[in-house]
């Protein structure tokens, strides 16, 4: 019987290890040709289109043009003007964004009263549909009938703004609302962080004499660090390509000051109809992407390295 | 804790405080609003407490638009979605668990880049191909990119629920001569259960919130989703619809309230087990 348990093992060999098992393909065929058809597919096709000169509603057959959509975009100052206010709205949304989720992470990882209520107050944001998110902040910024202008007043605080139409704070009040509706996956991920941070650690830094802050730089932050890190990356590359929250909020106004990337992409292609221009637009992003994650993976693995 | 004195107690008592009106705040808005008759919305001295509260608005709100309709095409789209795609996602991710093959790494590199993907760039030559094939303003054509674009998430989850299922069992349904497809579906499949419809639901939220890609590819009231018949609310603005917009905002959340209630802690787990062993 062991003999027989051998065998059969050393026939399976090393786990999967280059045995032509095909019953591994008949599990992965069924998601791995939708994948293929639906997402890698067309990433490739939509690469191609953007040095081709497609158009919506057009007679003539789509040409090549080399790289003119990309010379045209290196031109184009309300592109390079949205590609500015989207590296804003995602800095402006990550970073507070962590600071506040991490204070959050930590007070829920007290044991305080009401804790219960918090942690299911900071789920609801996550569950919520964006456009929801969106209107429901509209309501709350609306210039008579929003609350907020209605308690600044009550505190004597001015009386009131235009958040969402004015130009000096719509892309400051967007943020807000970027932040708010980000808050849980942030907060969640590193509560459960905390929560696998060995208690012992903290007693015997305490015992030592460590003081809050201390505790904090040398236990919990090392042990939270990976898990930090990645949800900062992912924010900040989620927040660089959102849609929906800032569309329904201002759809770009005013005068393109909350403009995000992906709003001009999307007025572009299926406004404008300039498909090819708007393919260019989405690789100029995940160029600028791809840099920004490669860097991050460079300071993780030295991270990784040290701790 | 010993340590913690009174001060630094109720310190930690005010910052909760004020995190908790800083995620409330907004959503409590919605609701009064929601119940407000609309000489109340039109006053210049609004109240959180809707004097005299009214369920016109939600009345009128189905009046508007078709939120009905809009409620049925989501609930196709969601639920065919979410079932397509722990249907398949399920096997694949016990390969992705268990192997180390090329098929496998490769998958985790696309489960990991889809994520830095800007949608434009996959709905542009999307909406041509589902053009070509007839499927614009179809919840066919919707449905298959839901399960598309619901796939990394649920990959990624359900690799974490494979991991902590022990290997034991399999190496013992392999001995007794078991196929590799034999042993996923009557070993590892059931042991799974509980994560499968976990993920399931989570992709059914995933779906029911989306907006950018029903936006672009549903063309007509009668075929739209919620959230598109949602923003169509706010293009017919004026003060008297803010009632009505929040009626339905506040209706159109409540089944992924619903549902995130009861999977909070295993989306939180499949989270992890996915995040630190990826």
């Amino acid at each position: 019987m062991t003999l027989a348990t051998a065998t059969k093992r050393s026939a399976r060999g090393k786990p999967g290890r280059g045995v032509a098992d095909h019953g591994a393909w008949f599990l992965v065929l069924p998601a791995l040709i939708p994948i293929l058809v639906l997402s890698v597919g067309p990433l490739l096709y939509g690469i191609a289109l953007a040095f081709t000169d497609s158009q919506s509603g057009r007679t003539e057959p789509t040409q090549w043009v080399g790289a003119l959509n990309f010379q045209d975009l290196l031109h184009d100052t309300l592109f390079w003007d949205s590609f500015r206010i989207g590296l804003l709205w995602a800095f402006g949304v990550t970073v507070p964004q962590f600071f506040l989720a991490l204070g959050l992470a930590l007070l829920l990882n007290q044991p305080l009263r009401m804790r219960w209520l918090a942690r299911a107050l900071a789920i609801i944001p996550w569950a919520m549909p964006e456009v929801v998110v969106g209107i429901m902040w509209r309501l709350v910024y609306h210039p008579d009938a929003g609350v907020l202008n209605q308690t600044l007043s009550n505190l004597g605080l001015g009386d009131g703004k235009d958040w969402l139409t004015g130009t000096a704070t719509a892309l400051f009040a967007v943020i807000v609302v970027g932040i708010w509706a980000g808050m849980p996956q942030t907060t969640v991920a590193l509560l459960a962080g905390l929560q696998n941070t060995p208690r012992e650690l903290h007693e015997a830094a305490a015992m030592d004499g460590a003081g809050a802050w201390r505790r904090f730089r040398t236990v919990t932050w090392p042990a939270i660090k990976p898990i930090a890190l990645a949800i900062t990356a992912l924010n900040f590359i989620w927040n660089f390509n959102s849609f929906a929250l800032v569309y329904v909020l201002t759809q770009g106004g005013p005068g393109g000051r909350t403009r995000l990337p992906m709003l001009f992409a999307y007025e572009e292609a299926f406004r404008y109809g300039q498909f090819g221009y708007a393919a260019a637009m989405g690789c100029v992003m995940v160029a600028v992407i791809s840099v920004i994650l490669a860097v991050y993976l460079v300071g993780r693995l030295k991270g990784g390295d040290e701790a | 804790m010993m340590r913690t004195n009174k001060s630094a107690r109720a310190a930690q008592y005010v910052a909760l405080a004020a995190y908790l009106v800083f995620l409330a705040f907004p959503f409590l808005w919605l609701i009064s609003t929601a119940f407000k008759p609309a000489q109340e919305l039109g006053s210049l001295h609004p109240t959180w407490i809707p004097k005299d509260p009214t369920l016109d608005n939600f009345r009128q709100a189905f009046d508007e638009q078709p939120l009905l309709r809009a409620a049925g095409n989501s609930l196709i789209a969601a639920l065919s979605a979410a079932l397509i795609a722990v249907v398949i996602a399920t096997p694949m991710a016990y390969v992705m668990a268990r192997h180390r093959n090329r098929v496998a790494k490769a998958a985790t590199g696309w489960v990991v880049i889809s994520q830095a993907f800007p949608f434009v760039l996959i709905i542009i030559p999307l909406f041509l191909i589902l053009k070509n094939l007839h499927l614009i303003n179809s919840l066919l054509g919707l449905i298959m990119v839901y399960v598309v674009w619901s796939l990394p998430f649920a990959l990624w989850m359900l690799v974490g629920y494979v991991r902590a299922v022990p290997t034991e069992l399999e190496e013992a349904a392999a001995v007794d001569g078991a196929s590799k497809v034999r042993t996923f579906v009557s070993v590892v499949a059931p042991l799974l259960a509980p994560g499968i419809v976990a993920t399931a639901m989570f992709a059914f939220i995933t779906a029911w919130n989306e907006f950018f890609f029903a936006l672009v590819l549903l063309k007509t009231p009668e075929k739209q989703t919620l959230p598109v018949i949602l923003n169509r609310f706010i293009g017919t603005e004026g003060v008297a619809d803010l009632g009505p917009l929040a009626a339905a905002a506040f209706l159109a959340t409540i089944p992924s309230l619903v549902i995130f209630a009861i999977i909070q802690k295993r989306i939180t787990g499949g989270m992890l087990a996915g995040a630190v062993k990826a």
